[in-house]
């Protein structure tokens, strides 16, 4: 079950194979979504879903898909599941499918789902396929939840909605930062992420020419 | 001067390889260059030193920047005693405004320095003498309320992410001083903007009186363009006022005189493109024009006449000692003057059609920072073309 090249397929996108630091994929919904904790972490799990059942669905149909048209196919794919998963939070968690508004229909144009699936899913059998998706899902759902955390602790002093900031600090004077909530410091943070994981691992580190 | 000279030389074993202090060598280096110049010559080839290096150009901006400093405490001191309501003589003033702004002189510069420093010592540099007109800038440019850890927490963002990650000193895209000011508008809007960030009305430093809390709490002084921007220009101050610079405002930009006694070390000393500070006054003075041309209620700023336009806000600060910063800015000659107007424009048109900005010049220098790589570019690129055409036309002549 787990070979050693299934381990690797599985754990390499946890960090040196990572689908946002080290591929640069899925930035945009990592900018949108990360303001707080719990919608990162529901988003990370939508895309952990979809993505390893489409490789799994892509995998199984790999073979009778024609090149010509397999990007559509794959949107079929990915499409349908993406719906599955939107009327599932709609019905189980209204409030966070709200404040996830479109982004959970923009997975069917994540970067990370057809760029896996056109370079894993199309050439591999369907169980190192499962276990690829959730390898990419779980390496962007970490750096997403990296980055709410951060962005949720500087931007509103709280974490999961709970204050942690303790009152005497603001009364001190200090105060939240505005710019952690909008977009652009959800970059930086991400690029001090890319930072500090390319600094400890140097083999990740572009020559100097 | 001599006794100097030999405390320098007698530590200088230290800090060399295999010293003590080895890793601190880039320290001992900076403050031997600061001291004295280098007397090290070239060893090869020709060479031509001018003796205007980085470190005199520096202290140049510096020196240029001074009757503002000077303004600014004097300034600031005014309001204070103004809002008060305490008669105070110039001499009090000035001390107080001296208080008041020390303290945000020695953050702005003990962050940046740090950063510098501990920098340099990473990367086994030189240390670049870059942040001496940034952490005079700073100062300048951010409301005198702002709290000091917010000028500290803004400065070390803008040194770490607008400079020493692409290079340090000379690689930055966007101005430093200026990611400063933008780091602390976007990050903390209500301590910058509004009407209780530019009159400091409690003691600096136990300096001065204060008023008491609830007279604090209700204590509004918002800057003429403050009021501008809600369509109210009866506060606007005459045209003298404004010259001279007796009005609310971030400290170093309020004083039109001291601004221009800048620019006049600057442009004499070449430290600064003329082009770019005549063209950013020629953008701003066109988009005024067009402005009060179709002048409208509903655009406070559009019922202001050009000079008014032109000496009120940070515009002028930002045409004379931010839009020329020759790192960021466009270097080809064309580009400058595109780069200029632009700025001008920019500034002109965001201070008088969104509301949500009574000032634009700070944003229009940011943005057109961006854009000055490409300005450059494209004069680069039509002027190969000419030359091009102009070749292949040659050639051809000489076939017939």
């Amino acid at each position: 079950m787990l070979s050693k090249r299934n381990k690797e397929v599985l754990f390499n996108p946890l960090s040196n194979d990572n689908p946002v630091l080290v591929q640069i994929l899925g930035i945009c919904s990592a900018l949108a979504v990360t303001v707080k904790l719990e919608p990162a972490i529901v988003m990370g799990l939508s895309v952990i879903v979809v993505l390893s059942f489409s490789n799994v669905i892509i995998s199984l149909m790999r073979k009778t898909i024609p090149t010509s048209i397999r990007i559509i196919v794959q949107l079929v794919v990915v499409a349908a599941l993406v719906i599955m998963v939107q009327q599932f939070l709609q019905a189980f968690s209204y409030d966070v499918s709200k404040q996830l508004s479109v982004f959970v229909g923009l997975i069917i144009t994540n970067c990370i789902l057809m760029g896996r699936l056109e370079a894993f899913a199309l050439n591999n059998k369907p169980w190192p396929s499962f276990l690829d998706g959730v390898g990419n899902g779980l390496g962007y759902m970490i750096v997403l939840v990296i980055i709410a955390f951060f962005r949720e602790l500087l931007g509103s002093g709280t974490l999961f909605g709970l204050t942690v900031i303790p009152n005497w600090c603001y009364e001190h004077g200090y105060m939240n930062n505005g710019l952690m909530i909008l977009p652009p410091m959800a970059l930086i943070t991400a690029a001090c992420i890319i930072w500090v994981h390319r600094s400890r691992n140097k083999d990740l580190q572009e020559k100097s020419n | 001067m001599k006794a100097l000279r030999k405390f320098m030389d007698k530590l200088k074993p230290h800090f060399q390889e295999g010293g003590r202090l080895a890793k601190l060598q880039s320290v001992y280096d900076g403050m031997e260059t600061f001291l004295f110049t280098p007397n090290t010559t070239s060893r090869s080839g020709v060479h031509v030193h001018d003796s205007n290096d980085l470190k005199r150009t520096m202290i140049t901006v510096v020196v240029a920047l001074m009757p503002c400093l000077l303004m600014a405490m004097l300034n600031t001191g005014h309001q204070h005693f103004l809002a008060l309501g305490v008669a105070a003589g110039w001499g009090e003033k000035f001390l107080f405004g001296l208080l008041a702004m020390l303290p945000v002189i020695v953050v702005s510069y003990g962050v940046g320095l740090g950063i510098e420093f501990i920098a340099a010592q990473i990367h086994h540099k030189e240390i670049q003498e870059g942040f001496l007109v940034t952490g005079i800038l700073i100062p300048l440019i951010v409301p005198i309320n702002t709290p000091l850890w917010m000028t500290a927490v803004a400065t070390a963002f803008a040194v770490i992410f607008a400079k020493e990650v692409f290079g340090g000193t000379g690689m930055n895209i966007f101005n430093v001083a200026l990611v400063t000011r933008a780091f602390l508008f976007f990050a903390y809007p209500s301590e910058m903007s509004g009407d209780k960030a530019f009159i400091k009305v409690d003691s600096a430093l136990g300096y001065g009186g204060s008023l008491p809390q609830n007279a604090i709490d209700a204590f509004s002084g918002p800057t003429p363009l403050g009021h501008v921007v809600t369509g109210d220009i009866t506060h606007v101050p005459s045209l003298w006022d404004s010259f001279v610079g007796f009005i609310p405002g971030s400290p170093g930009e309020t004083s039109m005189i001291a601004i221009l006694i800048g620019a006049v070390i600057l442009l004499f000393t070449g430290v600064a493109s003329w082009r770019v500070m005549l063209s950013v006054f020629a953008g701003g003075a066109a988009m005024a024009a067009l402005a009060h041309g179709c002048m409208s209620e509903t655009y406070g700023a559009s019922m202001l006449d050009v000079p008014t336009q032109l000496c009120l806000g940070g515009f002028a600060f930002a045409a004379v000692f931010m839009a020329t910063d020759p790192v960021t800015g466009a270097r080809t000659k064309t580009g400058q003057y595109i780069y200029g107007f632009l700025i001008g424009v920019i500034a002109i048109l965001i201070r008088t059609y969104n509301s949500g900005y009574p000032e634009g010049a700070m944003l229009a220098v940011l943005l057109m920072n961006a854009f000055a790589p490409l300005i450059d570019h494209c004069v680069v690129q039509v002027n190969v073309k000419r030359r091009l055409r102009r070749a292949r036309a040659a050639k051809n002549e000489v076939k017939v």
